[in-house]
């Protein structure tokens, strides 16, 4: 078992589980609970080497058409649950940019989507979740009952304990289909307005940037819901990356090919188009495994948020070291706050990127990108990352230390054990 | 609408078939011999968009009365029945144990092989229906690695090809499914090759086969063919092969 970059940090063992009543009989020793493994660093890698991967709790407990409330096992995927509610009427009101999520781990990384100045993170729509610690005890908790247990799972990186299930409030939808506008933009600013023009006349935004070109470029997406409501195409796997290459065709030279004709994949300067969810919300989700792509030596993606000032600043470094990506993805972030301990989205602005895996070399330009976010006060996204320093981590997220006296002592992280020294 | 009746129903695969015939609205009969879980695939499958589902305690075991245990379920009749328990022993620890061994006929074979015998003559007097019957590609043929399981599944699938040919003409069909070696809570403890198959992809090759009106289906379809080449090696030479 690796991360989603391909992280090899030692060896890793899956413990499984099919039903709720299986998890304390398996759970004999300090483990890490999983989902579908699509964190990119080490957050989601047992400190021990042995993983409690709950994609097993598969169930849906309970759907309410008429309410909105769904009830799930820790296990059921995003995916699972759009096909599911989409044809009647609902859909989740928070998504990551894969479907492929289970819903616990989207709950312990409070996952943000596109419509983050809008609706907030994922912690924000959870109405109760129930977590089995390894004495034995079983918490149902809400934002109002065991509240702090609540705020302490949502965001808290699998620490205090195996979610059961999940309830969620379902957001009402009159049909699959998003009217999906793209703009190209020439340069940061022109992003940044771009992004303020929309905040309040789209429910999503997102855009798509060319980090190697002599100044930074790109396609700024935003979308609304369209009340059209015929049926829309099930979603697809239409293309599998068997394996990783011993080699990455991945380079300096492609990437900058792949991303100048990204962008002028698109010869209008505006362009509308009619595009069904699984197409908006999870445009890379047709290629199985992209990541393989990068090869054997796998990548690391770097998140951060941080003012527009700086975000310049780190555009400027990343382009001039010509060690790109294959998209870089740019969001203004809102300020709706979320009921979770530790969260990564703050108001600002993110900015992801995927890196070729170049040992040393990567490393350095890490410290100097991390120099920039944490000295603007900003903050690096654990569900991506693996080299973030334990001062830096503790800096951006002060209330580490209450999460950590609410671990449960049987579970812990490579993640945690590195960013706290915590056993 | 179609009424389905799943026996095993907590099975990986059981519950994969059976989350495609809620998704189509389906009416579902679920029996298993845990209680709890079973409760949880109900409420799974009502979720999931079934049209009504009930539930049934059931275990194979000597003590169980088939007999009743069908006449409580069959209603206003069935279109598919879906037979779905059985265990996979650790060959070594049932081989020379009497008890243990008779016990996993009792599982695999007596079980199916009771439930049947009251079945059918209820949808022979149908005249319609499908007969949906889970046994292995262990029961082709006998190997020491696994053949206290292999013969119980072999006198299961020879039963359900006397049925079937019973049946044959009256309107209802018997399927015969032969799954590989599929990743489920059968075969947690293996490690897991290129073979091996998810328990949603055996279910849908099921619902195929039942659409077809397939009478035997290896599942994934390769495994036809394996079996077919293992099937006819030499008994001499097969003794001495380590499978
Ligand atoms: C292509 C791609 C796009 C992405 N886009 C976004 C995005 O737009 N926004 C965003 O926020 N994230 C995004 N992500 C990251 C992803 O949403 C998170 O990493 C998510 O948490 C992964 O969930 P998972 O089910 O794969 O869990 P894993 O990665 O296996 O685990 C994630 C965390 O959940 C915990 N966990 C899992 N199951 C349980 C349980 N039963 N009980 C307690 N804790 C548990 C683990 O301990 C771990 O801390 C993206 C990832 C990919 C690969
Ligand atoms: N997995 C494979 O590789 C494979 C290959 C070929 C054939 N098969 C066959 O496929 C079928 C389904 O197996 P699976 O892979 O889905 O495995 P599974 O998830 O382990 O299912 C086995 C089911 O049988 C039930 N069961 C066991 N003994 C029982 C008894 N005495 N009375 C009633 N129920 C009993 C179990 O109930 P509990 O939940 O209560 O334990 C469980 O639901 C089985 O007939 C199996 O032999 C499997």
């Amino acid at each position: 078992m690796r991360s989603w970059g391909g992280l090899p940090e030692g060896e890793q063992r899956e413990l499984r589980v099919g039903w709720q009543d299986q998890v304390l009989s398996v759970w004999r020793q300090q483990v890490l609970p999983a989902g579908c493994g699509r964190s990119y660093g080490d957050s989601a890698l047992a400190a021990s080497g042995a993983v409690l991967n709950t994609c097993g709790l598969d169930h849906v407990l309970a759907f309410d058409p008429a309410s909105g409330v769904i009830r799930c096992e820790a296990g059921v995927t995003l995916g699972q649950i759009m096909q599911l509610t989409v044809p009647r009427g609902w859909m989740l009101p928070v998504l990551p940019g894969t479907r492929f999520v289970t819903v616990a781990g989207a709950v312990a990384n409070d996952v943000h989507g596109k419509n983050h100045h809008r609706d907030g993170t994922f912690a924000r729509h959870v109405s109760e979740l129930a977590l089995q610690r390894s004495d034995g005890e079983l918490i149902r908790c809400s934002p109002k009952h065991h509240q702090e247990w609540f705020s302490a799972t949502c965001g808290g990186l699998g620490l205090t304990g195996v979610i059961l299930w999940v309830e969620l409030r379902l957001r009402p939808v009159s049909g699959p289909w998003l009217d999906a506008e793209t703009i190209k933009f020439h340069s940061l600013q022109e992003f940044l307005e771009l992004s303020a023009a929309s905040d309040d006349s789209h429910e999503y935004t997102v855009s798509w940037i060319d980090c190697l070109g002599a100044r930074p470029r790109g396609h700024f997406l935003r979308a609304l819901h369209s009340a059209a409501s015929e049926a829309a195409p099930r979603p697809g796997v239409h293309f599998k990356v068997p394996f990783a290459l011993p080699l990455s065709p991945l380079n300096r030279f492609s990437l900058k090919v792949f991303n100048s004709g990204y962008f002028h994949r698109q010869l209008a300067p505006r362009k509308s188009r009619r595009v069904a969810w699984p197409g908006w919300f999870f445009p890379l989700d047709s290629v199985g495994h992209w990541n393989r792509l990068y090869g054997r030596r796998g990548f690391r993606q770097y998140q951060c948020v941080a003012p527009a000032e700086a975000i310049s600043e780190l555009l400027d470094i990343i382009r001039r070291s010509g060690q790109g990506s294959l998209l870089a993805v740019l969001k203004v972030f809102g300020d709706i706050p979320s009921p979770a301990l530790l969260s990564f989205p703050r108001p600002g602005v993110t900015l992801a990127l995927d890196f070729p895996w170049r040992g040393a070399k990567t490393t350095e330009l890490f410290k100097r990108l991390d120099a920039v976010v944490f000295g603007n006060g900003g903050a690096i996204y654990p569900a991506k990352d693996a080299h973030m320093s334990g001062a830096d981590f503790r800096a951006a997220y002060p209330r580490w230390e209450r999460l950590e006296q609410l671990r449960d002592a049987n579970i812990n992280s490579l993640f945690w054990r590195r960013v706290t020294g915590a056993v | 609408m179609t009424r389905a009746v799943i026996i095993g129903a907590t099975s990986a695969i059981a519950q994969a078939t059976a989350r495609l015939w809620a998704a189509r609205g389906d009416y579902l009969l679920v029996a298993a011999r845990n209680s709890e879980r079973l409760a949880t695939v109900a409420g799974d499958l009502q979720a999931r968009g079934a049209a009504q589902v009930e539930q049934v305690v059931f275990e194979a075991c000597s003590e169980t009365d088939y007999a009743a245990f069908v006449q409580e379920i069959w209603g206003q009749g069935v279109d598919v029945l879906l037979l779905a328990h059985g265990s996979l022993p650790e060959q070594a620890t049932v081989q020379d144990d009497v008890e243990a061994s008779r016990q996993e006929f009792e599982t695999n074979a007596l079980g199916a092989v009771s439930l049947l015998a009251a079945f059918a003559p209820r949808f022979e007097q149908q005249g319609s229906g499908q007969m949906v019957v889970i046994s292995s590609v262990a029961g082709d043929r006998g190997r020491r690695s696994n053949y206290v399981y292999g013969s119980a599944k072999a006198a299961l699938s020879t039963y359900c090809q006397g049925l079937r040919s019973r049946l044959a003409g009256g309107g209802v069909r018997v399927l015969t499914v032969k799954p590989g070696l599929v990743d489920s809570p059968m075969t947690a403890h293996i490690s897991k090759g290129l073979l091996w198959a998810k328990p949603e992809q055996i279910a849908r090759g099921i619902v195929r086969a039942i659409e077809r009106g397939s009478e035997v289906v290896y599942l994934p379809w390769f495994w036809r063919y394996i079996m077919l080449l293992l099937k006819l090696i030499p008994e001499r030479i097969f003794k001495r092969l380590p499978v």
